[in-house]
This record gives C-alpha cells, structure tokens and sequence, in this order.
C-alpha cells in the first residue's frame, strides 16, 4: 500500500486534527438540507395557493368553521375532524394508507385530482404516507356513507373482504376529550394554523360526547373534499 | 496478554453494548416477523389496541433501527476507537452514561409506541421527551468518541473513525431539526412544520437515518473489522478518502427522491434523483474497497465464518446501493412507490447489509472480548445461511409483490378503464406476505442461534477463566 501515507496537503491535515475534522464535516453535511429544504419556506410557487388564491377559504369575519361549505377551499380542521386525525395519526395509519395522490392517469381516475401542496398546508404533520398496503386515502371524503366507514371500522372484511387492515372495536369506546381538543387546537395556532378566538373556545362544546369513531369519520368525510377543481387549469 | 489488555481499554461497557446488540437482534426481527403475519392473517391483530399493526409497526422499525443498530453502533465503535487510537476511552463513566440511557430510551420506546403515543412522523416516531432524551445521550456519545480520538497516540485518524464521525455529526442534524414540535402534554407533541416543508424535513430525516445511521456508520465498522478479520490493509486508502467525502457530501441530498411526483416542486424531486444516481460511485467505490481487501485472502472465506458475514454484507451492500439510484430515477419511481419494493429495497440493506456486517463485527469481537473461540463454529456457518437464505426469500417476495402491485394499480383493459380493483391488488398480495413472513422467520431463528452461541461462549470463556484464576491462585 505504497499510496497510504500520500495524500493531498489539506486531506493530511484534516487527518491529524480531529476537531479540525469536526468543522470541515459540519461544514461538508449542512449543504445538501439546505439546498433542498431552506428555498421551501420562501419559494412562492411552492405553494399553489400563491398563484391561485381561491384555494385557500377566504373567512369573512364573524364566520365560523360551520359556515364553509365543501369546495370553498382550504380551511382548519373542524375541533371533530382535528380529533378524528388524531386518531388517525395514533393508530398508524399513515403506515399503510397515503394521503397524496400524483399527475398520472390510473391515480386521478382511481383517486381524482392530483393532491396540492396547499391542502395539506395546515397539517401539523404532514400525513402523506409512503406506503399503499390501502388504497390512497387524499380524497376519500364523500365517497362512502358515514355508515359504511363505521361499518368497515368496526370490522373491515365484513365489507371488503379481500382487506388486511385490522378491526378497530375500541373506536367506539373511546370518548373525545373536550379539554384535550382545545389544547391541541390551541398548539396548532401557535405554529401556524388560523384559529379563530371564537373557533377554540367551540371546541370543548364541537366534541362533547363524541366517539373517536365519530371523530374519524367525521375526518375521513373531509379529506380532499375542501378544494373545487377547475379540471383545465394546471395547479402546478 | 489479554489480562493487559483490559487494563488498558474500557472493555466491559463494550462487552455489554455487545450482549445488549444482539438481544435486540432478536427482538426487533420478532416483532417485524409478527406484523408481516398480520399483513399476511390479519386475524393477529386480534382486535387488541396495543397489537394492531400501525402500533407495532413503529415499534419495530425503531427497534431494529435504534435498539440493535444503535447498540452495535455503540459496540462497534467504542471497541474500534479504543484499538485504533491505542488509547482508553476519553471518559469510562460517560460510555455508562450512554449505555444506560440509551436502554432506557429503548424502554420507553417499548412502552410507549404500543400506547399509541406518537408524533406520527414515520421512522421517528417517538414523542418529545424521549426525543430530548436521545438528543443529550447522542451527544454525550458522539462527545465521548470525538475525544477520545482527540487524545490518541496515532499521528492520523484512522478511516472508520471518519465514517463514524460523520454519522454522529448528521443525526445531530437531522434529529434536531426533524423532531422540532410544540408539546401540548406530557406525552403529545405537534411538529412546527406542515405540509410540504415537514414531508422535506422528514425525508431529509428518513433517507439518512438510512444514510448516516444505517450506512456511515456501518461503513465504519467494515472499515475496521473487515481489514482485521482478514487480517490484511485496507484495499486502497486513497478510495477511502473519495467514498468518506463523496458519500457524506451526497448523501444528504438524496431525501427528496422519496417524494417525485408529489406536491414537493418538481424541482426538488428531481435534484434528489440526480444526486441519488451519481451515489453509485462513493458507494460501489466503497463496496469494491471492502471486497478487494481480500484479494490475496480469498482462501480463508472457506473456513472463517465470520468473514463470510462481511464479504456476503458488502455484496448485498453493493447490491442494494445500485437498486437505490434505480428505484430513484423518476420513470422506475412511478412504478416502485408506494409498493412493497421499497419495503424490499429497505431490508435488502436492513437484513443483507446492516445486520449482516453487523453480526461480523459482534462475532469478531465476542472472541476478543472474552478472549476464547465461539462456543460453536457450526452454528455461526448455520446463522450465515440462515440469514443470507431468509434475507434472499424476503426480497425476493417483495420485488415480486412490489412490482406486481405497481402494475395492477396501473393496467387499463381493452375499453380503456382500470383493469383492477384496489382490493384485487390486495388479495394478489396474499402468497408474498405469507413468503416474507417466513422469509423473515428464517432470518430470525439465524439471529437466535447467534444468541444461544454468544451465551455459550460467554459461559465457556467465564468458567475458563475462573478456572484459571483458581489454578493460579493454587499454585
């Protein structure tokens, strides 16, 4: 190993001198993030609602969350739907179901229209999944009853029965937490999401006597059905 | 000798690290063996909570990740610190520090993931006092390492303490900035960031966990144990020194790529793709590096075992390292995400690399620790087939099913409408899970045997030795 003990000048150093090492790694490992996530933050057209303001619902004063109507665009989770995710997120499924359905053809036709950044714009954390074990779940919403979801909670093969997703008995059991809601509403305005004064103090009175069943359900209703497509126009 | 030995290095906590390693082998591959059955006989989840697969899948995932990649790392890299500066570790009391905090994150990560406490972020799903808790013993470790190497007798720092080096300095990034939330209880935190911008961070995260953790760092250990299991230099130490920088330089950006075609602007995705097919060269360079250190030394693969375990690891290293910039080109990516392929992609480095190079490095060290031979050199040639045949059986499963499901999902018939249902793309599903399952189940009885053997041997070498001291102390 005649070449071991020749290098460049600079490489010898950096052998030498470990906290030498140290910068020129911090250094070599910081590029890379933020090439690729820092322009995220300020890069207008990241977001579509920046190039197309009626995605996002323009909330008159006074309104409340009840009075948006499907298609008036992107708003905050209603208290129920807000609790519905999380028991979504509890339950892990975003390990077998993703929430982002891509531009091709067999997805918009078994799904519908391509998944926007600015829908998931309030989603503290994001859910888009990497995985479908199940189908996508982006714009489930208004596609089946409330009474088919329970049904196929409860016991998923009782409906589909090719399905591997296990059966949730304990949604039914489980009561949501008014206090719990208001303080998870409360966190998700501190980092960003538009709550209103009004919309927070509703929330205990939005979930009182609510099943996590209710609340999933009333959270899989809402996905993908906030914005309306203009199916000529190119979002991206 | 070995009496000598001791006193110079801090052994015992290495010792530990060690038997810890290889107890979470075997409980991290059970717990994965126990979801890929209820995927296969979704009647496992028997309607319990706490054993329903969207619980226990994170729970695996950290298991095997943080349980027995972290202790090996820790093993792995406490030990070849030590040896190759010459040195003691910079502070003894520090190394228990992390050994005991580390195991009781493990713990906590046992209790709590089954709960369904979760920041819902995949790969790293634990809540943020355990997160905080992470965060002060990885530093503590990484500190540790760094000064020891700072105060050894070398002139150069030797190539695996970079690799480690590395990794420590990018999951301090990476756990950082990905775990940043604003807790609303004890238990329940929310991520600052939304949407796009936390699908980025998260990925950024996600691929090097796999990148840092998972491959820096046990490039690392090849770095030291192959060259020393085979008792030859490394293959080119120039090489080392274009796959250390091109690697970690790379690797960071290769994130992206697991979001093409998503709502992250298109050019991000396709940076990540770029990057990610220019990664063969450090990583194949680093394969070749590793293999070549044999040449010469290529006899002794028919009678050491656990140089079986190396070379077969940096096949599958290879192997799986030109299968990524594969599956990260956009056109194969249409097809491959959202499909078990990952899942297979994943464990061929998991299984073949990772634990692979991993079991190598602990059976190298056992017989230095305690000074003896294994209990059984059978039962280490059967844990090397066991688990190259179940990590072939697992991926093998997986591409099939994987490439499968993407072409189902896709298909149009003669009239131009989706040839198949979702649910017909699940039951196709049905043969694979099964195989993987017992793919899986292979790789575990493998991590098993490799359990009894080190109990064995431990027993052996500690009767020996107290024999010895008894003779002695006689005479």
């Amino acid at each position: 190993m005649s070449d071991k003990y020749h290098s460049t000048k600079f490489q010898d150093k950096i052998e030498r001198n470990v906290f030498l090492m140290l910068i020129v790694t911090l250094v070599i490992l910081s590029v890379g993030g933020i090439v690729e996530i820092v322009p995220l933050f300020y890069l207008k057209d990241t977001m579509e609602h920046n190039k197309n303001p009626e995605i996002v619902w323009d909330r008159q004063a006074g309104q409340t969350l009840n009075d948006w109507q499907a298609g008036d665009g992107v708003r905050p989770y209603k208290p129920l739907e807000l609790m519905g995710r999380e028991v979504y997120i509890r339950e892990g499924c975003y390990l077998c179901h993703s929430q982002m359905i891509r531009p091709f053809r067999d997805e918009n036709e078994r799904y519908g229209h391509y998944s926007l950044a600015s829908e998931s714009m309030y989603n503290h954390p994001f859910q888009w999944g990497s995985k479908r074990t199940g189908p996508d779940l982006a714009r489930v919403g208004g596609k089946y009853s409330d009474e088919w979801h329970v049904l196929h909670l409860r016991a998923p093969r009782d409906v589909v029965p090719e399905s591997v997703m296990p059966n949730y008995p304990w949604f039914e059991k489980g009561m949501i937490d008014g206090e719990r809601t208001v303080k998870t509403m409360e966190a998700m305005r501190m980092v960003g999401v538009p709550y209103t004064d009004a919309d927070i103090a509703s929330g205990a009175e939005e979930v009182k006597g609510k099943t996590e069943m209710q609340a999933i359900v009333a959270y899989l209703q809402v996905l993908g059905t906030m914005v309306k497509f203009d199916e000529s126009k190119d979002y991206r | 000798m070995q009496a000598s030995l001791d006193q110079k290095y801090n052994f015992e906590v290495v010792k530990w690290f060690t038997v810890a390693s290889i107890i979470y082998l075997v409980v991290g591959t059970l717990v994965g063996v126990y979801i890929a059955s209820e995927l296969a006989w979704p009647f496992l989840n028997f309607d319990i909570a706490e054993l329903s697969f969207g619980r226990l899948r994170p729970l695996h995932t950290n298991a095997v990740i943080f349980a027995f990649g972290g202790s090996s790392l820790m093993a792995t890299s406490f030990y070849s610190v030590q040896r190759t500066c010459g040195v003691s570790l910079w502070s003894n009391k520090l190394a228990w520090f992390v050994f005991v905090g580390w195991n009781l994150i493990i713990v906590a990560a046992v209790i709590t993931l089954p709960l369904g406490l979760t920041s819902g972020k995949e790969y790293a799903e634990l809540e943020w006092p355990i997160d905080i808790a992470i965060a002060v013993v990885w530093l503590v470790y990484s500190f540790n390492f760094m000064m020891t190497v700072a105060k050894r007798k070398t002139t150069h720092i030797y190539v695996s303490n970079w690799f480690f080096m590395s990794m420590m300095v990018m999951i301090t990034y990476l756990h950082v900035v990905n775990s940043l939330a604003i807790p609303v209880s004890a238990f329940k935190s929310y991520s600052i960031f939304s949407g796009v911008q936390d699908a980025m961070i998260q990925w950024w995260w996600g691929h090097n966990a796999v990148g840092f953790y998972l491959t820096a760092g046990f490039l690392g250990i090849m770095y030291y144990f192959v060259p020393k299991q085979a008792n030859r230099p490394v293959f080119s130490y120039r090489l080392s020194v274009v796959h250390f920088w091109a690697l970690s330089f790379g690797y960071v950006w290769l994130g992206a790529h697991h979001l093409q075609y998503t709502a992250l602007p298109d050019w991000t995705g396709s940076l990540g793709a770029a990057v990610s097919l220019a990664m063969i060269i450090p990583s194949w360079g680093g394969a070749i590096n590793g293999m070549m250190t044999l040449s010469g030394a290529w006899d002794k693969l028919r009678t050491d075992y656990v140089l079986r375990f190396l070379v077969v690891s940096l096949a599958f290293y290879a192997m799986s390292t030109f299968e990524g910039p594969v599956m990260a080109a956009k056109t194969v990516n249409a097809l491959s995400h959202y499909t078990d392929w990952t899942i297979g992609h994943v464990h061929s480095g998991a299984l073949g690399w990772v634990a692979m190079v991993a079991a190598g490095a602990l059976y190298h060290m056992i017989m230095k620790l305690w000074n003896t031979e294994m209990y059984s050199a059978k039962l280490v040639n059967l844990h090397f087939w066991l688990a190259t045949i179940g990590t072939v059986v697992y991926i093998i499963a997986m591409w099939v099913s994987g490439i499968m499901q993407g072409l189902m999902w896709r298909d149009y018939d003669e009239f131009g409408t989706l040839t198949y249902t979702f649910a017909e793309s699940v039951a196709a599903m049905h043969p694979y899970y099964a195989m993987r399952a017992v793919g899986g189940m292979i790789y575990w009885v493998g991590g098993a045997i490799m359990l009894y053997n080190t109990i064995m041997t431990i027993r052996m070498a500690t009767a020996r030795n107290t024999n010895t001291t008894s003779v002695a102390a006689a005479a």
